[in-house]
């Protein structure tokens, strides 16, 4: 895993040129998070009398309380707090129950092959390819009928249902590399079915696990499809909440206040990336190259 | 060992895996079904299982709004995927240079991946906004002249998403073919530089050539983020101004849950799958003649 060419071997010219691409590109990526974290910290007169970059002369987390508490998204004016709320818990249960159930079925479908349980597995796959739109209006009716319509436990459902197909991938494919023989050893010591899952695999799953729990957890957390279609009120995810803040047409535009639920919004996930930014990568690549 | 239907460890991996299998066959494959019978129904207002055939289908290719949507999915993905591929595939040939903050850089170019659509289409609507955005702050910097109103003209609008949408996605191909780069064997390189190639032609004739599946996969994923694009459209334009920039996805939406328009809609998401299934297959055929060879 070496950086491959010679560097060493190019231009002193070619290499201050070569760091000066990757700076402006640097650049160029971090504007929008400057931006919005520059905008938040003005006021609104600031915002229309100075421009993007002008730097704020009285930075005041004032836009920031009012995008956490007072601020009017649709028809509330309590903020974004109750809808951060909301997405918090959409998100654990549904991120743990997927990421388990994903566990076992990888399990079964590695170690534990049966007739046809290769050609299930390709028949899950093409979960992970599905656009959802697809599925909106028999869902929609589904859940009308059990009684889940709006609700937080309803979402938890569809993101569970959902992500079962990435996160039985990721196991699978995990497991997939365990040697057989360990399996086999631990059967011939008399060893079953769940006993070679909690004591052999679960104990060496520990990178795969972060894999998947942070997949869906950006997943999940980010979702708008589904949090718009199904949830309405006050059980709505912070991404639709955001939305209706920011697109609301009543009263002053408060850019101040957008930016700051903007950020409010996007810190758990940029926060995990930040923490686990190598898992976040494998499981990007996993999920999307191999789905 | 013999194995009687009795033994656990023959039905229990089945017993296991039948939630699942249960689950996979009503809401991905039953439900799909359900969709595409109610794309032949007449449903309106409100779902109607009375059979129409392609009646929904004729209605959707008479909308002009369907078109406008189906040719912006077209601009606005030949364009995100031709520049994703393009900066992505730069920047992990520049970032392949013995770059000192390696680390540091390609956590710069990878963030943007972790938030979601909807604050990426949030913070570029601030600053491409005409009054307040970009178009002020080159004004101010003496351009005086400087207009960039792409945001809300009708015939520019669909370029605001794709330079969002590149925004966000060209360092997630950065780290693919980055990470492809690494996976070629470093003996042929060195072969090459005893022979005397240069810089350039090591990447011409040896590295390019030898990402072509990386190149692959990143054209399958991309295609297929830029099909799904939704919530990037509704936080960015709202699919305006007017419905100038309205997708698919938007499309599926406004005339599924919005307008009333159950057939229509059901009718518009069918299209999507098959679109969706028309870059799987040769991606699976793929796949599949790998493994046989």
């Amino acid at each position: 895993m070496s950086s491959r060419t010679a560097g060493a071997g190019m231009h002193p010219g070619w290499r201050v040129l070569t760091y000066a691409i990757l700076l402006v590109a640097a650049l160029y990526y971090l504007l929008p998070l400057f931006v919005m974290l520059n905008t938040s910290l003005k006021s609104l007169a600031e915002i229309r009398s100075g421009n993007l970059l002008s730097l704020p002369q009285d930075p005041s987390l004032a836009a920031w309380s009012k995008a956490w508490g007072s601020a009017c998204t649709g028809i509330s004016c309590d903020g974004v707090k109750g809808y951060f709320w909301n997405s918090v818990k959409i998100t654990v249960p549904a991120v743990l129950i997927s990421t388990m159930v994903g566990a076992i079925n990888g399990y079964v479908l590695s170690k534990w092959r049966f007739r046809g349980s290769n050609l299930f597995f390709g028949m899950l796959l093409v979960g992970t390819m599905l656009p959802f739109q697809v599925v909106l209006l028999p869902m929609a009716r589904t859940l009308g009928e059990l009684g889940l319509a709006g609700t937080v436990s309803g979402l938890i459902m569809v993101h569970v249902i959902y992500g079962i197909a990435f996160t039985t991938l990721f196991f699978r494919n995990f497991y997939i590399g365990v040697p057989d023989d360990l399996v086999r050893a631990a059967r011939i010591d008399g060893a079953g079915f769940w006993r070679i899952f909690f004591r052999i695999m679960l104990p060496m799953s520990l990178p795969i696990i972060m894999v998947s729990l942070i997949w869906q957890m950006t997943q999940i957390w980010n979702d708008f499809l589904f949090g718009v279609v199904y949830s309405s009120g006050d059980a709505q995810p912070i991404t639709v909440a955001l939305n209706n803040l920011v697109n609301s047409t009543t009263g002053v535009k408060e850019y101040n206040v957008d930016m700051a639920a903007a950020i409010i919004a996007a810190l758990p996930t940029l926060l995990v990336y930040v923490l686990a930014g190598s898992y976040f990568v494998r499981g990007m690549t996993a999920g999307a190259v191999k789905g | 060992m013999s194995r009687s239907k009795f033994d656990p460890q023959v039905w229990l991996p089945k017993l296991v895996l039948a939630p699942t299998m249960l689950i996979t066959l009503v809401f991905i494959y039953g439900f799909v079904a359900w969709n595409a019978y109610l794309s032949f129904s007449k449903s309106r207002m409100l779902p109607r299982y009375d059979w129409a055939g392609l009646q929904q289908y004729e209605r959707l290719f008479s909308n002009d709004r369907w078109w406008v949507a189906a040719q912006n999915l077209f601009i606005f993905g030949a364009l995100f995927i031709v520049f994703c591929l393009i900066v992505g595939l730069l920047l992990a040939i520049f970032l392949d240079q013995r770059i000192r903050i390696e680390g540091a850089i390609r956590t710069v170019y990878l963030y943007p991946m972790a938030l979601s659509f909807v604050v990426t289409g949030t913070a570029w609507k601030w600053m491409l906004n005409p009054e307040l955005g970009l178009q002020k702050l080159l004004r101010d910097w003496g351009f005086e002249n400087f207009t960039f109103d792409w945001l809300v003209n009708p015939d520019m609008a669909i370029y605001t998403v794709v330079i969002a949408g590149v925004w966000q996605s060209s360092g997630f191909v950065m780290a693919l073919f980055l990470a492809g780069m690494r996976g070629i064997d470093d003996s042929i390189v060195k072969a090459a530089q005893v022979d005397g190639a240069t810089l350039p032609t090591i990447y011409r004739r040896i590295i390019l050539p030898n990402l072509g599946p990386v190149l692959f996969s990143a054209l399958i994923v991309l295609t297929h983020i830029a099909i799904k694009s939704f919530d990037l459209i509704v936080a960015l334009t709202g699919g305006g101004p007017g419905f100038s920039t309205d997708v698919p996805a938007t499309f599926v939406y406004a005339y599924a849950f919005t307008r009333g328009q159950i057939g229509v809609g059901s009718a518009a998401s069918m299209m999507m799958l098959m679109a969706v299934v028309a870059i799987i297959i040769p991606y699976l055929y793929s796949e599949l003649r790998e493994k046989r060879a």
